[in-house]
This record gives C-alpha cells, sequence and structure tokens, in this order.
C-alpha cells in the first residue's frame, strides 16, 4: 500500500504570525540558535487502489491549499506493514 | 413588492439569525436557505453570514465552497445576483474565487472583537448606494482570521477601480493590508467585508444603527433593478 502526502506551505511572503509566535516562545526553552520557524499542513491521502498523483494534485490544488496564499509539494510515501512498522518503532526504541 | 433575500446556513453559522433580523429590521423578507440544498428559492439577494462554517478546518471558507447552495450561488452572482459575505461569508466568497485575494490569520495572533471605525470608499456597489463616498460608520469586528491579503498588482488593481468598499480608520484590526477591511467583484454585486453590519441595526445591542444602511442600499439597489428578477432560479 502507498500513501500520498501532501505538504502545504504559507507562500514565503505571507507573514506568519503562528511561527512567529514560536519562534519567539523558542529562547524559553534556552534556544537562541534559530532564526524562523514557518508552520504548514501535512495531509494524508491514502488511496483504494493504486494511488493517483494527478488526482492528488487536483485535490491539492482545489481543495487543500489555497494557491493565493498557499504552495504544495505532493510524494509518495511507501507504507510499510504495520508488523514490520511495529518492529522497527520497537527496534527503535530499544536502539534508544 | 417586498425583496426577499436569503440567509445561508452552514453547520457552524452563528449570524444567520441576527442577518435574518436586520434583514427584516431593513424592511425585507428574510428567506432561510440551507448549505445542503442548491435551491435558492427565487430570492433577489444573498447574505453569507459569519460564524465557523465547517469548523473553520484546513481554512476558513475552504469547505464550505463546496457545498451544494454554493454551486447555485456562485452561478447566480456571476449573473449579478447581489451577494454580501460577511466575515466567513467573506471568506467563503475569496475560496470561491468571487472575490480576489484570501483572509489570513490576524498578524498580532488575537481574536479581536471591538467596535470598528470603517470609512466607505465606493458607494456604487449593489450594498453601499445609501452611504455618502468618505461616509464614517462604527461597525462591529470579531475575528481571528480576518486579515485580508493579496499580490500588490490585486490591491492595486482593487483601489484602481475603486473596489476598495469599506477600510478600516482609527486603527487596523487585523493587520489587513492597505487597511482593507471590505471589497467587492468588478461589477459591485459582489460585496465581502469583515466587520458585521448585521450587528450594527439596533441602538440596544450595537454601537450604531449604521450596519442597517447595507440592508437598505441593497433593497434599494433591487428597487432600481427590476425585483424578482431571481425568481427564475430553483
Amino acid at each position: 500500500m502507498a500513501r500520498v502526502l501532501v505538504d502545504v506551505m504559507l507562500k514565503p511572503e505571507i507573514l506568519d504570525p503562528q511561527g512567529e509566535a514560536v519562534a519567539n516562545a523558542l529562547p524559553r526553552l534556552g534556544v537562541n540558535g534559530i532564526t524562523s520557524v514557518r508552520i504548514g499542513k501535512r495531509i494524508e491521502l491514502e488511496f483504494e487502489g493504486e494511488p493517483d498523483l494527478d488526482q492528488a494534485r487536483a485535490v491539492a490544488d482545489a481543495l487543500l491549499a489555497n494557491p493565493v496564499i498557499e504552495t504544495f509539494t505532493i510524494h509518495l510515501e511507501e507504507v510499510v506493514a504495520a508488523d514490520t512498522a511495529e518492529a522497527a518503532e520497537t527496534g527503535e526504541e530499544n536502539a534508544a | 413588492m417586498t425583496a426577499r433575500i436569503g440567509v445561508v446556513t452552514f453547520p457552524g453559522s452563528l449570524d444567520d439569525r441576527d442577518a435574518q433580523r436586520a434583514i427584516r429590521l431593513a424592511g425585507a423578507q428574510p428567506v432561510a436557505l440551507w448549505h445542503g440544498e442548491t435551491a435558492l428559492r427565487g430570492v433577489d439577494a444573498v447574505i453569507l453570514p459569519g460564524g465557523f462554517s465547517y469548523g473553520d478546518y484546513l481554512r476558513g471558507g475552504a469547505i464550505a465552497r463546496f457545498a451544494p447552495v454554493m454551486e447555485t450561488l456562485v452561478d447566480a452572482a456571476k449573473g449579478g445576483l447581489p451577494v454580501l459575505g460577511i466575515c466567513n461569508g467573506f471568506q467563503i466568497l475569496c475560496e470561491s474565487h468571487l472575490l480576489p485575494g484570501a483572509l489570513t490569520r490576524n498578524a498580532h495572533l488575537h481574536f479581536r472583537r471591538r467596535s470598528q471605525r470603517l470609512r466607505v470608499e465606493n458607494t456604487t456597489s449593489a450594498f453601499t448606494g445609501h452611504f455618502d463616498a468618505g461616509q464614517e460608520i462604527v461597525i462591529p469586528v470579531k475575528n481571528g482570521e480576518g486579515r485580508f491579503v493579496a499580490d500588490e498588482r490585486t490591491l492595486d488593481e482593487l483601489e484602481g477601480e475603486g473596489r476598495v468598499v469599506v477600510r478600516y480608520v482609527d486603527g487596523n484590526p487585523s493587520g489587513a493590508m492597505r487597511d482593507i477591511a471590505g471589497i467587492s467583484n468588478a461589477a459591485g454585486n459582489v460585496v465581502g467585508m469583515m466587520p458585521h453590519p448585521e450587528h450594527a441595526v439596533e441602538a440596544l445591542t450595537g454601537p450604531s444603527v449604521d450596519g442597517l444602511g447595507l440592508f437598505t442600499s441593497v433593497i434599494a439597489h433591487l428597487g432600481r433593478t427590476a425585483v424578482g428578477a431571481g425568481s427564475s432560479q430553483t
């Protein structure tokens, strides 16, 4: 199975007050080296059969992103079978 | 003949009843329209009210744009039907591409609710004929995502064509570009504004009764342009 990931970001010239608020909070965590934070959205589309990238693009263009203020990128994500993924997660935990 | 003005209720609309009341006080007959039906019930004009249609999920107005009622409304608006979008209604009109630009989160991140002074800059739209050019009015504003943005070319075009209908005076509540509070389409029949004229129609509950002017304006506009032209719609 595969899913399509759509990443939506505000265009660079559009003010992102949420990102600025997060950036302003960082010094309170003791973090000072980060100069900019921009916040976007990640949308995961799962298809019944083979994922249709063109259809995903059309959906992103018409609904998921507003081209007046946002841009989007689309890519396929291979989903590993559930049990393998779980094992991988456990493995990671063990490693940590 | 009394003008019939529709008010669309979406799931999450808040100000539909206030808009209906304003229409009645202005002397027209309010007609309730439902987001899930394409029927416009032969109304002569439509108000898209404030609120949080579909929970403002994704973006304000983004999902409402695809409601069945919008299929009919977008065509009718392109055909000249007067449509006023207030707050969330303005967002829906922008998402529907009936108006240019977009409404984004207020620059200061605060939800801003206050009585707001505005300058009426366009008195030729379907909803502003009863005002004088340059007239200042006071109408409540209440939103968290009311910052009008558009690219420079669009902003120049709106100003050049006199399509900035109302502009903020004495402070900009959202950081809206060029202090824009409301705009119209090129034909002047579609108007979107962030402030809420339906909350300024009675001395008891509003900061003024200036909002009534938008509703009486469209009634007068309909009187000039043959009321009932809309009755051919279903």
